[in-house]
């Protein structure tokens, strides 16, 4: 492998590394016929996020000849051959990856300013190819936006908070923080965000769904989306099944696939409530509506009305069982027809288990195209697996 | 009850989440009392605080441009909450560039203050954030835990030194010792010391004046005018408390002072033109 990044390509390379730390530990390079993958997976198995770059982002690409190769790098080290991003820009005119087959080591050589140049010799470890299966376009909900709407929303929310509730109607996205125990929601802040669709440039609701995620990759992939300017696309469907995040550019393809809490009974009401019966269109704008019987309070026992209640628990009807039913089939059906393999791992997953683990699949040396999802390998992380969270 | 209480300007809501944010850096929970013209945090004396006690207290007519209330009833129209001054800080901080900002009680999961700002965006839409920060509603029988503190019959008051500069030297000193001992005279002199075993520090202040106080304060009258003008009265403070004090001011005060009671109290009061915050930190042995 030999590959050679110039100008402010080089500052791109730092800032994808730099969201993919935010992920895992380990950085998994595999140079493609297609393009140069940069990988990362978190220990959970619950989030993971691929950057490909096209051999036209480089200036020279050249695949390691006769073999495929693939390694995995301690992130750390990697980050810290692009550990300043500001003096990156100023300084560096040229970055050289090449590996070194005699000595097996990855050589990182920064072409700087006044001749000076900067090698960085990292060890690596042989490893498998990692590759999450996620079929983004057969998702009911597609949205589209520059990536600053979604910097300005999850500015509201604390460093600390984990996890975001979205949800959907036809012409709004509700983004809420995730409170996990009933206990806390007396003690807890609440904070709600409403976006219009017309914020988006592209804002596609098939189903009224909301799911919840961790923010902490989605604001690794903001800091690489805003720095590029990339618009952010963002793929959902129903709880349980990942939410893609991915970012596309002429030479280049981020894609963050991040599980999504499964409709375990403390939430299957509200969910449920949500895709049955999508929250009522609010009023056209809530905040302007200022009289002041909306704010009685009177410590009645009466509940106050309005999306914003974090929904009061409808009794289940047979009508909402049904429904889950159906999309719990739906669910399976979906990746019945995508893995085979799954379908075991599906039906063997504990009760108690939050987070759905992604699927993961060593592929075989043999396939190239693996940015597509793959039809036979054999899976890596089950479904079950106890560390989700 | 009702509350509900809107501010548009900039440079209002910036102050108001200044004095917020100050409020928070003191205690974690505090007591927020609503009346028709004023907003109150209080901090009641208590030995579960440390005996710390807190009151600040602002002109609603200052910070809202909309601003109603209904208290429990007509001859108590007031409204007492508990609140945690760091969730309204933070929800506060992140509107800071909103077109206006509502404060309102509202009855969610449970009773809330509920911070609604309306933010500009590129669309016709304007971005709507709620905040919903969970309140306690103190019955009435308790409320008079949370009367404005009388004034101590201090021995003597004396004008603070820039709090930046004692900040500077509170800090430094925290690291030498757990306790610090304030000490002042009426002839504009203030001293703070720590003494330990290893070590004593001593930083004096002169020429800080001495507030003059009506009538019925103490330094004019009773045993406090026969006082030496060069005698110390000191009290031995925790230090951590007064540092606590200085590091949380984010509001430039106009008057700093500080009375100091003789081994009981040191009682700290910052006048702003619509705000005041008056803090006790009570004396150790």
């Amino acid at each position: 492998m030999d590959c050679v990044v110039t100008g402010g390509n080089v500052k791109v390379l730092a800032k994808a590394i730099h969201s993919l730390s935010r992920i895992g530990d380990e950085l998994y390079v595999e140079p493609q016929e297609d393009g140069l993958a940069l990988r990362s997976v978190n220990s959970s198995r619950s989030a993971y996020a691929c950057f490909l770059f096209a051999p036209l982002f480089f200036s020279r690409y050249t695949l390691p000849s006769g073999h495929t190769f693939r390694c995995k790098i301690a992130i750390k080290s990697v980050q810290a051959v692009f550990r300043s991003v500001a003096t990156l820009e100023k300084t560096v005119e040229k970055c050289h990856i090449e590996l070194d087959e005699q000595k097996n080591r990855l050589t990182f050589t920064l072409h700087c300013k006044h001749g000076l140049m900067k090698t960085h010799n990292l060890s690596f470890q042989d490893s498998e190819s990692l590759q999450a299966v996620f079929d983004k376009d057969s998702y009911a909900n597609v949205f589209r936006s520059h990536p600053r709407v979604l910097v300005d929303t999850v500015v509201h929310f604390p460093p600390s908070l984990e996890e975001v509730t979205v949800s959907v109607s036809d012409d709004r996205m509700w983004v809420r923080n995730h409170v996990e125990e009933e206990a806390d929601r007396a003690k807890a802040m609440l904070t709600e965000l409403c976006l219009a669709s017309d914020e988006f440039d592209h804002f596609a609701v098939q189903a009224h769904n909301s799911v919840t995620f961790c923010l902490k990759e989605l604001r690794g992939l903001l800091v690489f989306a805003e720095s590029t300017g990339l618009p952010i696309s963002m793929y959902f469907d129903e709880p349980g099944s990942p939410v893609v995040l991915s970012v596309t550019d002429s030479v280049l393809e981020g894609n963050f696939v991040l599980a999504t809490l499964s409709d375990d009974p403390n939430h299957r009401k509200s969910n449920t409530r949500r895709a049955c019966t999508p929250p009522p269109p609010p009023p056209p704008d809530d905040f302007m509506n200022d009289d002041m019987d909306c704010y009685l309070i009177a410590m009645d026992t009466s509940v106050a009305p309005g999306p914003s209640a974090t929904g009061p628990p409808t009794p289940p009807s047979a009508d909402s069982t049904c429904s889950k039913q159906s999309a719990a089939a739906n669910h399976r059906t979906r990746l019945h027809s995508e893995e085979e393999e799954d379908e075991t791992a599906e039906s063997g997953r504990p009760p108690n288990k939050k987070f759905c683990s992604l699927f993961f699949g060593s592929v075989h040396p043999s396939s190239q195209m693996t940015t597509q999802p793959v039809t036979s390998q054999e899976v890596l992380a089950s479904d079950s697996e106890e560390d989700g969270q | 009850m009702k509350f509900r209480g809107k501010i548009i300007d900039v440079a209002c809501l910036n102050h108001f989440t200044r004095v917020v944010t100050t409020i928070s850096k003191l205690t974690k929970m505090c007591v927020l009392r609503l009346t028709p013209d004023n907003l109150f945090f209080v901090l009641s004396g208590k030995v579960a605080n440390g005996g710390v006690g807190m009151w600040c207290e602002l002109s609603q007519a200052n910070f809202f441009d909309e601003y109603q209330m209904e208290g429990v009833s007509s001859e108590d129209n007031e409204i007492c909450l508990e609140v945690t001054p760091e969730n309204l800080s933070r929800a506060l901080k992140t509107v800071q560039s909103a077109k206006a900002v509502k404060v309102k009680l509202t009855k969610k999961h449970c009773a809330c203050l509920t911070i609604a700002a309306e933010l500009p965006t590129m669309s016709s839409i304007s971005r709507v954030v709620t905040h919903d920060v969970p309140v306690d509603v103190i019955p009435r029988r308790l409320w008079h835990e949370f009367k404005e503190p009388s004034m101590p019959d201090f021995d003597v008051s004396i004008y603070l030194p820039p709090l930046k500069t004692m900040k500077n030297i509170v800090d430094r000193m925290k690291n030498l010792s757990n306790f610090l001992v304030m000490e002042a005279n009426l002839n504009g002199e203030m001293n703070l010391k720590i003494e330990t075993d290893l070590v004593s520090v001593t930083t004096h202040f002169k020429d800080l004046g001495n507030p003059p106080w009506g009538d019925d304060a103490s330094q004019d009258g009773g045993p406090s005018q026969s006082r030496d003008p060069e005698a110390m009265v000191q009290a031995r403070v925790d230090i951590r408390k007064l540092q606590q004090f200085l590091v949380g001011q984010q509001v430039n005060p106009s008057k700093a002072m500080c009375n100091i009671v003789h081994e009981r109290v040191v009682h700290l009061i910052l006048l702003h033109e619509d705000v005041s915050l008056q803090y006790f930190i009570p004396a150790v042995a």
